[in-house]
């Protein structure tokens, strides 16, 4: 174990990141950065196999959901594959009573949450609009529009504020996803711009996976993601995305200084997609193939099985016993998945008023009338 | 339940009418298991493997590699319960069952939506949908309505017609018929096929004494006579003698491509014929050296090393008109584009960065690049982000051409076949090994003066290699 600082790694990019755990599973023991943040984690073994545990279960399920698109079961998917420790270390950092904003690919982020990984699998197969009760899972619906929902976790940071549920250890954080394409959205801006200004209670994590599609990062920025949080007025940090140690450490430091009424962080984790965007993407047309390859050297399952397997606290029946697991549970979700019925045509009409109104109810009747004029019609 | 079970062609992504089966990864027989890759399919956004839905053993595979198949076909049928012994005789027939044939049929056309609105029939018998979404080419299957009388006594399916439709006639139908909705209306109510019309109304489209004629008329003698002569027309065109390859793949790439830079960058090409007896020489001197004995040197490899040296002394032919930014992009690698001819059309893979190369790198990388190419595996990251190019005419025996740009491209260079020619040498008519260049140029990046000079510098090179080399570098 090493003290490191945060120019560490041979091949950190430019302006270097934390990293707790190196792609060789070696244990970093804390790192410093520039502005004398220490950043560590202090995890039994139990808790060390729960996280590998996590990464292979979630990388197990994504495959699964890639393999019935392909099947004709979903109508797309948007793979998290490569992203796993970001969003699991990310995940495990909150705290339950924190409010979670994804885009459409944190399937980690949900898995950890505690929620049935099922949730979403409406959406992409097309039976119904992903609208599950955000408050509940304390995890907001997929936002499909790029960048939109750091506003609404804005939004919703600085209600958090005005409900008065910070300025304690036990306060209330929020914390908004994004992709580094969504940096150059408006919303994403307008966002960094109010929460800092309100110094609301969130922290803003841009999965850097370099390429919005196919557009590359120099096409988004000049200057490192992180550091454009200084012209917000509010601080800047860059992760290993691939290490899901530094992603825990450094998002419930980010989290607990919200929590504690110290306002909002960006942390850019520094990952890279192993996979297309989605489904209907096509990888190959904008990337070359010695780029993949340098990424897969630092993948972060293989990198925290090292540690395991060095540091004695897991051995090959505890792997194999968690491939099986994760195994099951996608297969079981596959089944459920095959399972999910179509929807009604009358249960759009569901959810327009929460207490019904006469127009919908007449609109609905009709329409179900109309359905019923047809051979065959269950109505 | 039928224990083999069908794989339909899925939508792979989001609007895709067909795709194309690129390999298969199993054959009959093989036993599988579930999500192992079992074929590629290639559609218009990615090439693609496919995962099997079932574990079992693969019983029939409906579509050889290399067709284009729609979506919702069946492509292989999998035994899913093979230790249950000898194949019960319901595998099923090919598609489409008879079922759903019928159910297309007898769709009533009552509650048909109309032409041009979304899920109707837009023009090309396509079914027009949302913006974003690719357009469908089946027909949408209905349920029959309650009580409808006919259903179960469809229209004959159509009788075999006594003489082919009049060619107007057919042309007319597949363009979308103007009419305004009333006139819609009353057109179905009389029983008038708008598309048999051709309208008085502004823009062309119909109007309502348009199909109250046509309704008259249609009652007194038949709307169209077709006038088929009986000379011998097949002298002209005979389709039975006309073979049809649809548009798709390298070929409808590499048409769009010609197409845009045709069109977007102004072309010019000059001419160059040098002596490159010495060029030839210098390539058996290669041959004879130790670190070259195991790469195939031909004097493409010498052209491009001339090339690239002249790149060196005339930065700006290696740049990039960028109408989007208003830059214009001068590059300070090389990535040298090799047209090659392969089996599945022309390709343009290029060697990256090969400025940096050593001349035994260059030959490997040339070597690999063509190779690779003719065994149509290049991947489409290699024939990305070409800066110049290179294409061998000389080759096929010919002395030169006049190169298209690659788009995004400002110079291409044809090399010509080497042929041993009467040469003006020291004074004296000699046998020389001659050989004519061809530069291309785009001339809203490059003038005359720029291009002839870099011309000028490969032919330099060609013509004298040792003293080029010894001057310039």
């Amino acid at each position: 174990m090493a003290n490191g600082v945060s120019d560490v790694g041979a091949d950190a990019p430019a302006g270097g990141f934390v990293q707790l755990l190196t792609p060789d599973g070696e244990r970093i023991d804390s790192v410093t950065t520039a502005d004398g943040t220490t950043y560590s984690v202090d995890f039994t073994d139990e808790e060390y196999r729960g996280l590998y545990h996590d990464l292979v279960t979630v990388r197990r399920l994504d495959a699964e959901a890639t393999a019935l698109q392909r099947q004709g079961e979903l109508g797309i998917w948007a793979s998290l594959l490569g992203q796993e420790a970001a969003q699991v270390g990310s995940g495990r950092a909150l705290r339950p009573q924190d409010m979670a904003f994804p885009t459409y690919r944190e399937h980690g982020v949900l898995y950890t949450r505690g929620i049935d990984p099922i949730m979403p699998f409406g959406l992409f197969r097309g039976v119904d609009q992903g609208g599950w009760d955000a408050n509940e899972h304390r995890f907001n619906g997929y936002t499909i529009v790029i960048g939109s929902q750091t506003l609404h976790a804005t939004g919703y940071a600085m209600g958090v504020t005005m409900d008065g549920k910070t300025g304690t250890p036990d306060g209330e954080a929020v914390i908004a996803y994004f992709g580094d394409g969504a940096t150059s959205q408006g919303e994403v801006n307008e966002a960094f711009v109010w929460a800092g200004v309100f110094n609301a209670p969130m922290v803003f994590f841009c999965q850097n996976n370099q390429y919005a599609i196919s557009e590359p990062l120099e096409r988004q920025t000049r200057i490192p993601l992180y550091r454009r949080a200084a012209g917000f007025g509010f601080p800047g940090v860059r992760i290993d995305g691939n290490d899901v140690l530094a992603s825990f450490a450094v998002t419930r430091a980010a989290l607990d200084n919200a929590r504690n009424g110290q306002g909002p962080t960006l942390i850019e984790a520094y990952t890279y997609r192993m996979g297309a965007h989605t489904s209907s993407d096509d990888p190959t047309r904008y990337r070359i193939a010695s780029e993949v390859e340098s990424w897969k050297a630092k993948d972060p399952i293989s990198r925290l099985r090292a540690f395991l397997t060095k540091q004695q606290l897991a051995g090959d029946d505890f792997f194999a016993a968690v491939d099986e697991s994760a195994k099951d549970l996608a297969l079981n979700l596959r089944e459920r998945v095959l399972e999910m019925p179509d929807p009604q045509p009358v249960s759009m009409f569901d959810h327009a008023y929460p207490n019904g109104s006469p127009e919908v109810d007449a609109q609905r009747a009709r329409f179900a009338d109309y359905h019923a004029s047809f051979e065959g019609s269950d109505h | 339940m039928s224990r083999i079970k069908e794989f339909n062609l899925p939508d792979l992504g989001e609007g895709l009418t067909e795709g194309e089966i690129l390999s298969w990864l199993v054959k009959v027989g093989d036993t599988i298991e579930l999500n192992q890759p079992i074929v590629e399919v290639e559609t218009a956004k990615a090439a693609v493997e496919i995962p099997a839905k079932w574990a079992g053993v693969i019983s029939k595979i409906f579509v050889e590699a290399g067709t284009t198949v729609e979506v919702g076909a069946p492509i292989v049928a999998i035994d899913t319960d093979p230790s249950a012994g000898p194949l019960p005789s319901d595998l099923p027939g090919p598609v489409p069952s008879a079922e759903s044939l019928a159910a297309v049929e007898i769709a009533p056309a009552e509650g048909a939506v109309e032409p041009g609105l979304i899920g109707g029939p837009a023009p090309g018998g396509r079914t027009a949908v949302l913006v974003g979404y690719g357009p469908k080419n089946t027909t949408a299957k209905r349920r029959p309505r309650v009580g409808t009388p006919s259903s179960p006594t469809p229209v004959e399916p159509v009788a075999a017609p006594a003489a082919p439709p009049a060619p107007v006639v057919a042309e007319r139908i597949n363009a979308r018929v103007l009419a305004k909705p009333p006139v819609r209306k009353l057109a179905r109510d009389l029983g008038v096929d708008l598309t048999g019309i051709v309208g008085s109304g502004p823009l062309g489209s119909v109007t309502r004494d348009d199909v109250h004629q046509a309704a008259a008329g249609a009652l007194e003698a038949p709307v169209a006579t077709p006038t088929v002569t009986t000379a011998p027309a097949a002298a002209v065109f005979d389709a039975s003698r006309e073979q049809r390859i649809p548009i798709k793949g390298v070929r409808k790439l590499t048409a769009e491509n010609m197409v845009a830079s045709a069109f977007t960058a102004p072309h010019v090409t000059e001419f160059l014929t040098v002596d490159v007896t010495r060029t030839m020489k210098a390539i058996e001197k290669l041959k004879g050296r130790r670190e070259f004995r195991d790469v195939r040197i031909s004097p493409l490899l010498l052209v491009a090393k001339a090339v690239l040296l002249a790149v060196k002394r005339h930065p700006m032919v290696n740049s990039t008109w960028s109408a989007g930014t208003n830059e214009i992009v001068v590059k300070d690698y090389v990535n040298l584009g090799i047209a090659a001819a392969t089996d599945r059309g022309l390709i343009v893979p290029n060697v990256k960065d090969a400025g940096r190369l050593s001349l035994l790198e260059l030959a490997e990388a040339l070597n690999t690049l063509v190779q690779v190419a003719k065994s149509g595996k290049t991947p489409p990251s290699d024939m990305a982000g070409g800066t110049l190019s290179i294409t061998n005419v000389g080759v096929f025996g010919v002395d030169t051409g006049t190169p298209i740009l690659p788009p995004g491209e400002s110079a291409i260079l044809a090399f010509g076949a080497v042929r041993p020619m009467p040469w003006v040498h020291k004074d004296k008519i000699k046998v020389r090994q001659v050989t004519t260049l061809a530069l291309s140029f785009d001339h809203r990046i490059v003038d005359g003066e720029l291009g002839s000079k870099f011309l000028r510098d490969i032919g330099d090179f060609l013509t004298d290699p040792e003293g080029a080399l010894l001057s310039w570098t």
